[in-house]
């Protein structure tokens, strides 16, 4: 089995712990992912804001890099949400359909392809939760609260695997962070509110730990709790799978 | 003025926000709780879009089939093209019954149209029925939700309000005490209203009936005390049978206020004896968002809200930010299409969460049509021109690993060392208004690879 590891342009550049801790522990699940030397980006941040043309040879570029790999996985809900849906816009070679069915979600990968539902390791606090959109709804990877009320999802299920983890319920289960992408800067004020609101919603449910599978919502997230120095860490999923402690 | 702009004024209150926010989202939840408890509701959810799709795809045939009906019952129907035209047959109608006083109950088409204005430039005396309505129309304010119009006024507000327009004594809010003098108020134009204007909820192409739903029986009074009732429909509220209507109406009121249903459903098929009825049935705009193959899914909307009240934008930006007769996430999708221009900026109001879509009883894939917009509009050249060529190079940069590899270090050297007032200035920086930066690391994390794993 031939894995690529998508790492996406601002986690590459800014958050390389999360990178590391991806290629880590699929490592330690068996499988030797290869990072291709070339990669960028999926262009989400242009099509998002209304310039998908000026996306197309990002897109391709995506496509070159990685069609020659069986699974292509990213540390990311939303790029590969992006790359599933939104490459229709290319020519649908065998190329780009491979690509488009090939890209996972890390999350995903380990839950549906390698069949993973629990993983050692010990984490002994108060971890809350949050799913990008793109996952939870774009991806399916928890149940939304607008079809039922059943709360589940397979990053909730790895996490509850750990040792002495205790997971927050939260007054708003899967209410949006407010990134989105460059939402966050067209509408910052409205996106820094919302950002905020989400905060204390964990806050007062007693997360003290934060954590997800899409590090764009944490990064706004976590800005927002530097600025205002709240009493939470924020951490990638993948990095408290890998075992860190803290 | 940007729906960014205006919503950056709303959500300056932070404290009216938060309540802005909480009563919405009580709403949602009313709505949750009514949803659970019907296992079939996914299923009744697939079956309006289907019948609304349907209807969409033969809505020529079917609403000459609904004329033809109602013809047979004896109603009078009007076709209007446009806003003018349907506000000119109104007036006409009115006029032809030598009428000045008119009541309405709620109805977002009228609101589209601008009805209110017109008429009462004409001398004619409006009075909207519905209590919300009717405290806006005070205020002279346009709704801000489609089904409760006055949701961003607070009780406060609304005692200023009837204090300054209906006499009540200054510095009371009570809610009990405030209906009750509407009450009163309104009773008296009822009474003595000669022609009753109304919105329409569905209109069945078979039978030729329309119907109100509402929950203050206010269209009820209206239609039943004037002489004359005028019913103002967009062509797209067309179901094919009175069998079908089942479907919405367990649909609409759970989706709205978590209500099983609403508590009148009314059905008016023909005028009682003495009466007229008269039936305007209105484009303006939608046959050309039905040729939009993209977006013509926006027009299975039944006017629920129930995306509004989801919507984590709208509840913090309020219903005025969008500037539009209707607001959040289904207005973003059908103001572009009236006015390309004007309304550019909303299909960039939302995160695309997509949580109007999940919660959607039509299933109106809401923030895909968001998305599409946003292609559109900067295709036409409606996006900001920064925003355009920062675009432009980030689509070169992005498409070569050697100027990404670069630039990605150039960038992070840049945050590190450079004065933290420079990288966080508010003035060119929006994410630094605030949010901290995210600390740069020395490496990133192609650099580690290639030195530590071969
Ligand atoms: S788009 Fe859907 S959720 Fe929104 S108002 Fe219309 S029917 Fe209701």
């Amino acid at each position: 089995m031939r894995v690529a590891l998508f790492i996406p342009c601002y986690v590459d550049q800014f958050y390389p712990q999360v990178g590391i801790a991806s290629l880590q522990l699929l490592q330690k699940l068996g499988v030797q992912a290869h990072f291709p030397a070339q990669q960028t980006c999926c262009g989400q941040p242009l099509a998002n804001s209304g310039c998908e043309r000026d996306a197309l040879p990002i897109y391709r570029h995506f496509v070159d890099t990685f069609h020659r790999y069986d699974y292509i996985v990213a540390p990311s809900g939303s790029c590969v949400y992006h790359v599933r849906q939104h490459f229709d816009k290319l020519a649908q070679t065998p190329e780009v359909q491979h690509v488009r069915a090939a890209t996972y979600d890390l999350i995903d990968f380990i839950t549906q392809v390698l069949g993973v539902t629990e993983l050692p390791g010990r984490f002994p606090h108060k971890v809350g939760l949050h799913l990008s959109c793109h996952g939870q709804r774009g991806l399916h990877q928890a149940n939304e609260s607008e079809i039922t009320p059943v709360r589940d999802g397979q990053l909730r299920r790895l996490l509850a695997s750990l040792d002495g983890i205790e997971l927050t319920e939260l007054d708003r289960n899967d209410e949006c962070c407010g990134f989105g992408g460059t939402f966050c800067i067209s509408e910052a004020a409205i996106s820094a509110r919302m950002g905020q609101d989400r905060v204390q919603d964990h806050l007062r449910n007693g997360t003290t730990v934060l954590t997800g599978g899409d590090m764009s919502c944490l990064m706004h997230l976590q800005g927002l709790i530097r600025r205002r120095q709240l009493p939470l860490k924020v951490l990638h999923a993948v990095e408290i799978l890998n075992g860190i402690s803290c | 003025m940007s729906h960014s702009a205006r919503a950056a004024t709303f959500v300056a209150d932070a404290e009216r926000t938060t309540w802005h926010d909480e009563t919405l989202w009580f709403v949602r939840q009313k709505r949750d709780k009514a949803v659970y408890a019907v296992p079939e509701f996914q299923q009744l959810r697939e079956l309006a879009s289907q019948i609304k799709d349907h209807t969409l795809s033969r809505l020529d045939e079917y609403l000459q089939q609904f004329e033809a009906a109602a013809r047979r019952n004896g109603v009078h129907v009007h076709w209007a093209a446009d806003a003018q035209e349907h506000n000119a047959l109104v007036l006409d109608l009115i006029r032809r019954h030598g009428a000045t006083r008119i009541v309405k109950s709620k109805s977002m088409l009228t609101e589209e149209c601008h009805l209110n204005p017109h008429l009462i430039g004409h001398g004619i005396e409006v009075i909207d029925t519905d209590l919300g309505e009717r405290i806006i129309q005070l205020r002279e304010e346009a709704p801000s939700h489609l089904v409760l119009p006055a949701i961003h006024l607070k009780k406060e507000d609304v005692g200023d309000t009837f204090h300054r327009h209906l006499g009540t004594e200054k510095g009371n809010h009570d809610p009990q005490q405030l209906t009750e003098a509407a009450r009163q108020h309104l009773r008296a134009k009822f009474l003595a209203a000669e022609v009753a204007i109304s919105g329409v909820n569905f209109a069945v192409a078979e039978t030729g009936g329309v119907v109100i739903c509402t929950n203050e029986g206010n269209a009820d009074l209206g239609v039943n005390l004037a002489k004359v009732h005028i019913a103002s429909m967009g062509i797209e509220k067309l179901i094919p049978r009175l069998t079908d209507l089942g479907v919405f109406t367990r649909l609409l009121a759970r989706s709205a206020t978590g209500q099983p249903v609403t508590t009148y459903t009314s059905h008016y098929t023909q005028p009682a004896e003495g009466r007229e009825m008269h039936i305007v049935i209105v484009d303006n705009g939608r046959t050309q968002q039905l040729g939009r193959p993209d977006f013509r899914a926006s027009l299975k909307c039944i006017r629920c809200g129930a995306c509004m009240n989801t919507c984590p934008v709208y509840r913090r930006s309020g219903g005025h930010s969008y500037d539009f007769t209707v607001p959040g996430p289904i207005g973003a999708i059908l103001s572009p299409n009236i006015d390309l221009k004007k309304h550019s900026s909303l299909p960039f109001a939302s995160t695309l969460c997509g949580s109007c879509t999940d919660v959607c009883p039509v299933k109106i894939d809401i923030h895909t049509q968001l998305y599409k917009w946003r292609q559109v509009l900067a295709e036409a050249g409606e996006i900001p021109t920064a925003k355009k060529w920062s675009m432009k190079f980030m689509g070169r940069f992005l498409a070569s690993p050697k100027a990404f590899g670069l630039g990605g270090k150039m960038a992070r050297t840049g945050l590190r060392l450079l004065p933290y007032q420079l990288t966080h200035a508010t003035a060119f920086n929006a994410w630094a208004v605030a949010r901290e930066l995210p600390e740069p690391p020395q490496q990133s994390f192609r650099d580690w690879y290639r030195e530590t794993v071969r």
